[in-house]
């Protein structure tokens, strides 16, 4: 993202507002954040006379209870493993039916597009008690697969949009000259498409990687069993069996952040741009 | 215009022309990419996404628990106890009420705070990214920390009411105040997002535009109503578009903190769904719930396009 600066010309009291605003909002958005984090660290008791400040003795046992116990590392696998497969199916599938409508031309290829565009008007709740009826009758209820391929079919919409949209910007003479050195559709989709277009499949990555690892509803639906419960779906099971022990709950959801605030950070400007051109896009 | 700053594009967009391959077409032509390439993603799209849209419509004419077929057929009378259901009604207007927060709350100060970080002053990145932060959090983890804030035996909102000497409040807890509290943390979640769109269509102006009107003497302010704002017009109707439609969604958040209650005073459309179909295992009647959504959805979605997006 380029810095854009038109000419500033800001009084000394125009600063200090503007800064005090900036700072203000900040303050708003990470208190309730931090408040979390450090109440994670304090007793129960503290919490109830000093919800906002420093602890007074930093308690670990609230964190260390935790992750010395399974729940939170099970909830950890189990959403790496939905996130993982959806990611990895979504890519797969949807750059190949992107390669299609990028570079065959083909009977009804722009109605079909269509077709996979409706399912960006609607949310996956719409249809969520057929959804299901079918996988239950699929044999597929409380399995990884049962939400993943549901996850994989609400990604394509959006995920095919962005690919091919990609995969037509690519020099034209590419396939070209492949063509006549005799090189298919197939052996040019594989190595020269997808090695140009690393850019585009990461942050078509990184989206359904973001929106897989906090889908709440879906997993709700299709899971029922606590072992195989991502964290969104954990992290409830634990605030209700913990209701008033909120020290444990905050340790709990600091925990379960951590990962996408930390990832967040490393990679902030491929998220930033993958999430909001994805929202453009779609 | 906010619409190509962040497309990820290579150097040029030209299109490959189909028909001047013909004549360099080898054997093994299109047909078998299109075999192999696209069922994958057909079949995947029509049986988790289209099928049960199709399957919504027709068990929202049955009286159904799920167990063997649907075969109490109760023709219109599931959308008619909708229609009357004055939780519905709540869940309706509760989602209006998001809307109109995002509106005039919202998107003002996400435009605001865009206009400000869009300059290269001294740390805009940081202020960016404190921003956005939220946004990345999921819904459930922001609905469970708000839940926190508002708690008033443990939480801020307790210890602020403390600290004037006022009686702990319940926000969440009282059905006056729930909604209000809701529609606080939906604020501090997305505005975020939508000042990034807006970032985004800033930087994309000409920026000689501005360094013209400033020859011209022309205020900050005037440098805002007369250049920024026309001219962020598709990015703002963008934005607009996608806070209907994200509070057409609205579900993960209010789970933790509300579960649509207490006594339905913080239900949306998803919401209602879920307490009255899901919980329930009443296949017909969510079912009906859905398809409305739906309708309620495609509608929204194909005018709002036709009209205000006509142009973008």
């Amino acid at each position: 993202m380029t810095d854009f600066a038109p000419k500033i010309r800001r009084s000394r009291l125009g600063w200090f507002l503007t800064y005090f605003a900036l700072v203000l909002v900040a303050a708003i958005v990470l208190l309730p954040l931090v408040a979390t984090a450090l109440g994670g660290f304090k007793t129960l008791g503290e919490l109830r006379t000093n919800p906002f400040g420093l602890p007074q003795h930093w308690e670990w046992s609230n964190y260390w209870s935790i992750l010395s116990g399974p729940t939170y590392w099970r909830m950890l696998a189990n959403s790496l493993i939905i996130s993982g497969l959806t990611v990895f199916l979504a890519l797969v599938v949807a750059s190949m039916a992107a390669f299609c409508f990028a570079h065959v031309h083909f009977y009804g290829s722009g109605l079909l597009l269509n077709y996979f565009l409706v399912g960006l008007m609607f949310p996956a709740a719409t249809a969520v008690l057929p959804l299901f009826i079918k996988i239950r009758d699929l044999g597929l209820l409380d399995t990884y697969m049962g939400v993943v391929l549901p996850q994989v079919a609400f990604a394509l919409g959006m995920s095919i949009l962005l690919l091919r949209n990609f995969f037509r910007g690519l020099p034209g003479e590419l396939l070209e000259a492949a063509m006549v050195d005799g090189c298919g559709y197939m052996r040019f989709f594989w190595h020269v498409t997808l090695p140009l277009s690393k850019p585009i499949l990461a942050t078509v990555g990184i989206v359904q990687f973001v929106i897989s690892w906090n889908n709440y509803l879906l997993p709700l639906i299709l899971l029922n069993s606590d072992a195989k419960y991502p964290w969104p779906l954990g992290i409830m099971v634990y605030q209700g069996e913990f209701t008033t022990q909120w020290q444990l709950i905050l340790a709990f959801i600091t925990l379960t952040i951590l990962p996408t605030i930390i990832v967040f950070l490393a990679a902030q400007k491929y998220i930033i741009a993958g999430l909001t051109a994805g929202a453009l896009k779609g | 215009m906010g619409d190509e700053t962040a497309e990820v594009r290579p150097a040029r967009p030209e299109r490959w022309i189909p028909g001047r391959a013909a004549k360099y077409r080898t054997v093994r032509g299109t047909a078998p990419v299109l075999i192999l390439f696209l069922p994958p993603a057909l079949l995947l799209f029509s049986i988790f996404v289209v099928l049960p849209i199709a399957e919504a419509a027709r068990y929202s004419f049955f009286s159904w628990n799920g167990y063997n077929s649907p075969d109490n057929f109760v023709g219109l009378r599931n959308y008619l106890f909708l229609l009357r259901h004055a939780a519905f009604h709540t869940a309706l207007i509760n989602n209006l009420l998001v809307i109109a927060v995002s509106l005039v709350v919202q998107l003002p100060l996400a435009l605001w705070l865009a206009t400000l970080l869009a300059d290269r002053i001294r740390g805009a990145s940081i202020f960016r990214l404190i921003f956005f932060l939220p946004y990345v959090l999921a819904e459930i983890a922001a609905g469970l920390i708000w839940r926190f804030v508002y708690d008033g035996d443990y939480g801020l909102a307790g210890s602020i009411a403390g600290f004037f000497g006022l009686p702990a409040p319940y926000l969440l807890a009282d059905p006056s105040t729930s909604m209000a509290a809701v529609l606080g943390v939906i604020v501090w979640k997305f505005f975020g997002f939508h000042m990034m769109l807006y970032i985004a269509g800033i930087q994309a102006i000409d920026r000689s535009l501005y360094d013209a009107a400033e020859i011209d003497g022309a205020t900050r302010f005037q440098l805002f109503r007369f250049i920024t704002l026309p001219l962020l017009g598709p990015t703002v109707r963008l934005s607009i578009f996608f806070a209907v439609i994200g509070s057409l969604q609205l579900f993960d958040l209010i789970m933790p903190m509300t579960r649509g209650g207490p006594s339905d005073s913080s239900q949306t459309i998803v919401t209602y769904l879920y307490s009255y179909g899901i919980t329930r295992m009443r296949i017909g009647f969510g079912s009906a719930v859905g398809v409305t959504l739906f309708v309620i959805c495609v509608v929204f979605a194909f005018t709002y396009r036709r009209t205000l997006m006509r142009h973008d």
